[in-house]
């Protein structure tokens, strides 16, 4: 095997950091903008800066700790897959490359397997899902507020989701789209259109109410834990009873739930659910249809042309 | 005043209680598939990856209703007491 040059093992090491300093900083700016003195909160995303505050609420835009968390994820994960993508070989040699191309293939038997054939090119579009919800979910593990416990940040995902549903639906035209609220029977079109946007709400409510359970629930533990040991180590002398020593590792088991099983299995069902419903929205019969009557229609054109040029040759 | 406030948190407390009763069907619900499955499982022991999955996806849909209830209680638990006591304190405020 040949040895790597140094500009290979620079810009590894930079991406190394690039991976790592973006966590960093939100874990610097976590650490400096929590207050001292700070009882149980669970009451959302600290605001760091308001960007535009003069209107009221539903109009005002602020950066929130789920924001920049959201950031730092998302240039994590774009070093993260420049790293493994680096010095790409037509034969696979190193371990990275390995690595690489067991998620890409995975990813695209997942959606081939979900999907059908028509949307193989969804691929991309669903392992960033993933990758970006399972990240977002385990910053907990550092300590962070994970963003897909705001509902602002899981909404956004679930109305990009409900645009491409609709625009799926609306391939064979508009009209079709609007005929299918009224079936099957036209008694039953107000059902119809809560149901369609009962879809975006549920999915967003599922994602963002399970992280935030498992927030919830670790929270009071941590805290009660603390009570506890106060009651218990409070007679020991000095700072011997200042310590929480109850706090140390129980907490950590149901990290393991909440945090880690809970957060990738929600970014795996995230990911489910907006396949099964791009892909079952969509009238693949219907379209295939349509493609063929143009294909013929422009067919027969082709043949009137050619049939006009050999007529007007003729003459 | 302080009775109206009590009167308030209390009830927000009682309501968050009992929106988190809506967590019996969910149970019930994931309590039946995962028998379902393990009966699969048992039956045709090769098929194992896929039930597993698929018991997985219809769980997190039975959850659904559950969560719903969650979101109600902690809305109950953290935000509704505030805007009440607010809009009590108006309104004294405009009677006086």
């Amino acid at each position: 095997m040949k040895k790597k040059s140094r500009g290979f093992i620079a810009v590894d090491i930079l991406l190394i950091i690039m991976m790592i300093l973006p966590l960093l900083v939100s874990i610097t700016v976590k650490v400096l903008t929590t207050p001292k003195s700070e009882g149980i909160n669970v009451t959302g995303a600290r605001i760091l800066t308001p960007v535009y505050d003069k209107l009221p609420p539903p109009f005002d835009l602020y950066i929130t700790e789920a924001n920049l968390n959201t950031w730092m994820v998302m240039i994590s994960i774009t070093a993260l897959c420049l790293f493994l993508t680096h010095g790409l070989k037509t034969k696979a040699e190193t371990k990275r490359q390995h690595a690489a191309e067991w998620i890409v293939e995975k990813c695209e038997k997942l959606v081939s397997d979900g999907m059908g054939d028509y949307f193989s090119g969804f691929a991309p579009f669903i392992a960033a899902i993933i990758a970006l919800s399972a990240f977002s979910s385990l910053q907990s593990l550092l300590g962070l507020y994970p963003p897909t416990s705001d509902l602002n940040i899981v909404g956004g995902w679930a109305v990009l989701v409900f645009i491409l549903i609709t625009y799926y639906k609306c391939k064979c035209g508009p009209l079709n789209y609007l005929k299918s609220f009224t079936e099957p029977v036209a008694l039953l079109t107000p059902m119809n259109m809560i149901s369609e946007i009962a879809t975006p709400i549920s999915m967003a409510f599922r994602h963002y109410g399970n992280v935030l359970s498992g927030t919830v629930i670790a929270t009071l533990v941590a805290a009660g834990l603390q009570g506890l040991s106060s009651i218990i180590f409070g007679a020991l002398p000095g700072v011997l009873g200042e310590i929480p020593f109850l706090q140390f590792g129980i907490p950590a088991i149901l990290s393991i739930y909440f945090d880690i099983f809970s957060g990738c299995l929600q970014a795996y069902i995230f990911a489910m659910l907006s396949m099964m419903y791009i892909s079952s929205g969509f009238p693949l019969e219907e379209y295939e249809k349509r493609k063929q009557k143009k294909k013929e229609k422009q067919n027969q054109k082709i043949k009137q042309k050619s049939a006009k040029k050999k007529f007007s040759e003729v003459n | 005043m302080e009775l109206a406030i009590g009167i308030i948190l209390g009830c927000c407390a009682l309501g968050a209680g009992l929106a988190m009763i809506a967590g019996i069907g969910p149970g019930i619900g994931e309590g039946n598939a995962v028998a379902k499955a393990c009966e699969a499982i048992g039956r045709q022991p090769e098929s194992k990856g896929s039930v597993t999955s698929t018991m997985l996806m219809g769980c997190a849909i039975a959850e659904t209703t559950g969560l719903y209830a969650l979101v109600i209680a902690i809305l109950l638990i953290f935000v509704a007491p505030g805007l009440l006591v607010d809009i009590l304190v108006n309104t004294m405020n405009g009677l006086k």
